[in-house]
């Protein structure tokens, strides 16, 4: 059964989600760059937004997390206007990594993570037992407990990815959403930190929202795929069905064939250009 | 539920439900940086015209006060070095402060308008009732004239660095660009007023502006005393939000920090410091942007420490006050700061482009 791409295409059960976009116009300046988009985020899986560059998909996600205000429409939280909460307050229930973030200089892995404690600590709870538990936690489960006194900006691009996904999980959120959390990673590294990603929302419960730009990995690492062009939603739902070839050409601009992984099924972009063809 | 095998993360105070961060290093510097200041004091009173031993200036400071070395020591002495110390706190906190905000450690209030705006409100000042013939307004006292058009200067600066670098958040770069030139269109400005007096004023504003401690009075004393124990603690407070504001923009927003809220505090905290002290004793040059880098490296934090920033700050001054009592006499405190300054200045631009070069 065929829809057209004007269409948003929605396959599969629509789940429930705390998180959602209503109607939502933003940009930078005069100029919108995501246009009237409506989205829900469903709880307890895994969603990521790609989309071709400029499309939109980074200012989307920062706008779900506070980070752009929408010039009209509205982000909603647990029922209530994301705005209305306190910047504390979200920071409990909703964690952001953003795009290549930096460590300051000299800065060292265990107190990195433990900066992630933040938004529960006050003036007069600055280290309890508590935060100590969960930052060492964090360490351990992401594989970065040997690397605790080493200064951030010693490690490798692989490491340090770890070391800010394990200080987004000392945050100890529902929600967590990451904006390209591998750029600039080898393949191997990419695959690590979205497998990462993956065991946070199967172990733990945890809500993700992601932007991806590479598709093979985007359609492999999410239960909920949303597609993007030009600031608006052109399909979303099962990676596994929504990605066809034509959507590719006329998303994308990509021609290339859907070839399904001969030990799993699920469908693999290959480029139809290659060296010595014309 | 115990960790097994590794050692606790961080140390911690814990009395009861509260809980607080120590840093061991930093606490440690601290501390000593504070006996050195203590002794600094008693170094600075001691010397000079008469030397009085060191067992008489702690005695004296102490309360006991009979005796004429007493009175050198509190009387004569006590108001200039105590200037000395607490500009220095001031110009080490506000220092530190910005270099944190600015994610620059070539940031300072002196980069960005501060010490510029002081001089031309000092110098303004003098200039222009001198040239009038008048002396101070009633209500105001003649040594507090002076300080104040140097502290509105400094405020004045600051609100033009403000307006004309927000664009939806402070950025760090831009706040010491945009600083740079504010400070040169000040500059300008006072230069022309010098140029534009009369010998006599401009000889007496040049020395104003050169950071001089002779001079000093206690009411300069207590405005600066009076500034700093409003001021210091907010400052001091500021310490965990800057932990986040590091991080970058995003990642504090995403911490629940408000970035601009956050940076415009602590800048409004550095700009009062660095303004008082600048009014008291005219432009002191490089201790704000020295001392925090010394700190840093002291107590090996990712970000200067504020408190030993200040006591750092404190003590570069006083040494600068000792070493022109004791060889460079006639030399103005401000010009002993940048001789220390200024090797480091070129010491830290040489390293920066190393870093980015390597």
């Amino acid at each position: 059964m065929t829809q057209t791409t004007a269409e948003a295409r929605t396959v599969g059960p629509s789940a429930a989600g705390r998180l959602r976009a209503e109607h939502v116009t933003v940009g930078y300046g005069d100029q919108p760059v995501v246009h009237d988009v409506s989205l829900q985020i469903p709880d307890g899986r895994v969603t990521t937004i790609i989309g071709p560059n400029g499309c939109g998909k980074s200012t989307l996600l920062r706008t779900l997390s506070r980070l752009l205000t929408p010039s009209s429409g509205t982000v909603v939280l647990d029922g209530a206007a994301i705005g209305s909460q306190s910047a504390r307050q979200l920071a409990r229930t909703l964690a952001l990594l953003p795009q290549s973030p930096v460590a300051p200089e000299g800065l060292l892995v265990r107190d990195l993570v433990g900066r992630g404690r933040h938004p529960h600590q006050r003036w007069f709870q600055q280290w309890s037992h508590g935060d100590e538990d969960l930052v060492t936690d964090a360490m351990r489960w992401t594989g970065i407990l040997d690397l605790a006194d080493r200064p951030v900006d010693a490690l490798s691009g692989g490491q340090r990815q770890r070391v800010w996904i394990a200080m987004t999980l000392a945050q100890h959120t529902d929600l967590v959403l990451l904006d390209e959390p591998t750029t600039y990673l080898d393949l191997a590294h990419q695959v690590d930190v979205l497998d990462l990603v993956c065991r946070l929302n199967r172990e733990r419960g945890a809500t993700i929202a992601m932007v991806l730009h590479d598709l093979n990995l985007a359609v492999r690492f999410s239960d909920h795929l949303v597609v993007m062009q030009h600031g608006c939603v052109v399909a979303q739902g099962d990676p596994t069905q929504i990605l066809t070839a034509e959507l590719l050409l006329e998303v994308f601009g990509l021609d290339a064939d859907l070839v399904a992984d001969p030990r799993t099924g699920i469908p693999m972009v290959v480029p139809r250009g290659q060296k010595g063809s014309h | 539920m115990s960790i097994p095998t590794t050692e606790r993360l961080r140390p911690a105070l814990r009395i009861g439900p509260t809980s607080w961060r120590l840093h061991p290093r930093a606490v440690v510097c601290s501390a000593s940086a504070t006996v050195l200041v203590a002794v600094l004091l008693v170094v600075d009173l001691a010397y000079g015209d008469l030397r009085i031993p060191f067992a008489d200036v702690v005695r004296a400071l102490l309360g006991d006060s009979s005796g004429v070395n007493a009175f050198i020591v509190r009387d004569v002495r006590l108001p200039e070095a105590s200037v000395a110390l607490l500009a220095g706190l001031a110009l080490g906190l506000s220092g530190a402060l910005i270099q944190t905000i600015a994610r620059n450690p070539l940031a300072s209030p002196d980069v960005i308008g501060v010490n510029a705006g002081a001089a031309a409100g000092a110098v303004g000042y003098i200039v222009l009732f001198a040239a009038a013939g008048s002396t101070a307004p009633s209500g105001v006292s003649a040594d507090l004239a002076i300080p104040l058009a140097a502290f509105a200067g400094a405020l004045i600066a600051t609100v033009l660095l403000y307006a004309a670098g927000w664009r939806r958040g402070l950025d760090g770069r831009r706040l010491v660009l945009v600083g740079i030139g504010i400070a040169a269109a000040l500059t300008a400005v006072t230069s022309w007023l010098l140029v534009a007096a009369r010998l006599q004023t401009a000889a007496s504003a040049q020395v104003w502006l050169s950071g001089s401690l002779t001079g000093v009075t206690s009411s300069n004393e207590l405005w600066l005393l009076a500034v700093i124990v409003l001021v210091a603690p907010v400052a001091l407070w500021q310490g965990s939000s800057l932990n986040i504001i590091e991080l970058g923009d995003d990642t504090a927003h995403a911490l629940g920090v408000r970035p601009s809220r956050a940076q415009a505090k602590a800048l409004l905290c550095a700009v009062l410091l660095a303004a008082v002290a600048v009014s008291a004793v005219g432009p002191i040059g490089f201790v704000a942007f020295v001392c925090p880098q010394i700190a840093r490296r002291l107590a090996g934090t990712s970000r200067p420490p504020l408190l030993t920033s200040a006591l750092t700050g404190a003590g570069l001054v006083l040494v600068a006050d000792v070493i022109t009592r004791l060889w460079l006499t006639g030399l103005a405190v401000g010009v002993v700061t940048s001789l220390v300054g200024a090797p480091y200045f070129i010491y830290l631009l040489i390293r920066t482009q190393k870093d980015h070069l390597s």
